[in-house]
């Protein structure tokens, strides 16, 4: 579980990038908080920087866009899911839980 | 509609094919093209395929499953030469002919060569070939490496070069490279991350020839200097593969002239990607061979244009670590003005403008106010932009 930012600090239309290894990008779109792998499986852009409309996110580089709620694509040229991530909110604190830790904690 | 024939399987004529299924073209679909290999994409050969950062298997435009879902025949390794005056037989190299109701030109740009017999040591850029054989000769140990042409491909090479630990030179004929893309300032801007990157550039200075018999060992300057080389790469521009359409009917100056809508004087036959003129001009970039072949193919579906295309035009290229992205439609004459971070941070979005509208913009290292500007630029929604956050140019 990694701690990400104050709640109030991550606005609807709001993004950050935390730096795991992959990198993994937190939103808060829809009204919903949401975390995703940050590089593109098309090539290498960060989607942290993308465009939010809904709960979809297009990728700066040549708009692939991704459902932040599976993580995959829905338009080329992006042809493989990113994955995604569990998001709670602690005491005010938005807390990301990688993927792959929940798989081993399980 | 029965059968299309694609001819070109490169980019712009893998989206066709897609295209044609996702709009229900269940006929027999033929794809030829003249490599031997499967689809893959270009803009990674100058950058991290050459840097040896994404493998060959890195490069593919499609996987088996959706290979198998198109349902075409695929040949590689086959060059079209000719179409016939109705645009009804596609002939092939070796003889073979495809009798076809409907065709796709996808044959993509060659790089432009300078004149003279060929030397060892000497490249060009365009395909995977070529840039397997300019990677192989840059593991072999440190080079001296002269570029030829500071455009994108030129710049991206020599970033490349440089950064896998090779001495490199850029030439360029211009005062400044990329000056009709970018305009003076920024054109200064892109130039000045060469010498970032330790790599030499020289400007306004054409190449008189090239040494050596049958390596190459040096280039000479118009002015008389030689720089002296162990690696050539020549990347002067490149040029329209419309040599097989000689003897059609169709119209062919710097591309196959299309409509609006990618059609060409014969409603079955369209043309998409670096091919194709479309309504007056040609894009040589990845955006628009992967825009144009829904309307393409739409219109050819349809029998007559029904639809346009005006993407707005839209690059990116990386170098020296920087990400560069434009999008818009530069005039000479447009004021430039950075609107966000600075130039000597490395960091900025810049706005052309004329007559206090956005006609385009340059990024480097700013995807998402980029993406902002790029966005209202293609709803055509440029709007007049606030003089108070304007910031002097600096250089
Ligand atoms: C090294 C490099 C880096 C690039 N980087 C960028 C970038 O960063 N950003 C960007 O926007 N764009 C970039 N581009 C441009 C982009 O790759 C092209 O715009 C795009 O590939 C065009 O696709 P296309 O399918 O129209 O043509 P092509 O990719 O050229 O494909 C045409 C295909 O047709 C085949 N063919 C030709 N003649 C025949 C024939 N007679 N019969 C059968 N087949 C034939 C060719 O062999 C080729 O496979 C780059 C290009 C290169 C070469
Ligand atoms: S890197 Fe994201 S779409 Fe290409």
């Amino acid at each position: 579980m990694i701690p990400v930012c104050r709640l109030e600090d991550l606005p609807e239309g709001g993004s950050v990038r935390i730096d795991t290894a992959p990198p993994i990008a937190v939103f808060h779109a829809d009204g919903e908080l949401y975390a995703i792998d940050d590089t593109c499986t098309h090539q290498d852009a960060s989607l942290s920087e993308g465009w939010l409309e809904g709960c979809l996110v297009e990728c700066p580089l040549h708009e692939a866009s991704f459902d932040l709620r599976t993580g995959r694509p829905t338009c080329l040229p992006a042809r493989r899911p990113v994955r995604t991530h569990r998001v709670t909110v602690e005491d005010g604190v938005v807390h990301v839980h990688p993927a792959a830790e929940e798989g081993t904690a399980a | 509609m029965r059968t299309v024939t694609v001819v070109g399987a490169s980019l712009a004529g893998l989206y066709a094919a897609r295209e044609l299924r996702a709009q229900g073209f269940d006929g027999r679909l033929v794809i030829v093209g003249e490599e031997s290999h499967r689809p893959y994409d270009r803009p990674p050969l100058s950058k991290d395929f050459l840097l040896g950062k994404a493998g060959e298997d890195q490069l593919a435009l499609s996987d088996v499953d959706e290979t198998l879902e198109l349902g075409a025949e695929w040949m590689f390794g086959v060059r079209a030469r000719g179409l016939d005056a109705r645009g009804r037989t596609v002939l092939l190299e070796g003889g073979r002919t495809v009798s076809t109701d409907g065709v796709v030109i996808a044959t993509g740009a060659s790089a432009r060569r300078l004149p003279g017999p060929a030397l060892t040591g000497v490249h060009t850029l365009r395909t995977l070939d070529d840039a397997r054989s300019l990677r192989a000769e840059l593991l072999r140990g440190p080079r001296r490496v002269v570029v030829i042409g500071g455009g994108f491909i030129g710049a991206e090479t020599a970033s490349s070069c440089a950064a896998l630990g090779h001495s490199v030179t850029v030439v360029e004929a211009a005062p400044l490279p990329l000056l009709p893309q970018l305009g003076p300032e920024m054109a200064a801007v892109c130039a000045g991350l060469h010498a970032r990157g330790g790599v030499e550039l020289v400007t306004g200075v054409g190449v008189a020839a090239l040494r050596g018999d049958s390596a190459v060992h040096g280039v000479e300057l118009a002015d008389g200097r030689v720089l002296p080389a162990d690696v050539v790469v020549v990347g002067i521009g490149a040029v329209p593969n419309t040599g097989w359409l000689a003897g059609s009917t169709l119209a062919l100056h710097d591309g196959v002239l299309c409509d609006d809508g990618c059609v060409t004087a014969l409603p079955q036959v369209v043309a998409v990607g670096d091919v194709a003129r479309v309504g007056g001009a040609r894009a040589e970039h990845w955006t628009s061979a992967t825009a144009q072949p829904r309307v393409a193919v739409r219109n050819l579906l349809a029998g007559h244009a029904v639809e346009t295309v005006r993407p707005m035009p839209y690059f990116w290229s990386d170098q020296y670590g920087s990400r560069i992205q434009f999008a818009g439609r530069r005039k000479d004459g447009d004021q430039v003005r950075v609107v966000e971070g600075a130039v000597e941070d490395g960091s900025f979005l810049a706005l052309y403008e004329r007559a206090g509208v956005t006609t385009a913009a340059l990024a480097v290292d700013r995807p998402r106010p980029f993406t902002r500007v790029r966005r209202e630029l293609a709803r055509g929604e440029a709007r007049p932009v606030v003089r108070s956050v304007a910031e002097p140019v600096a250089l």
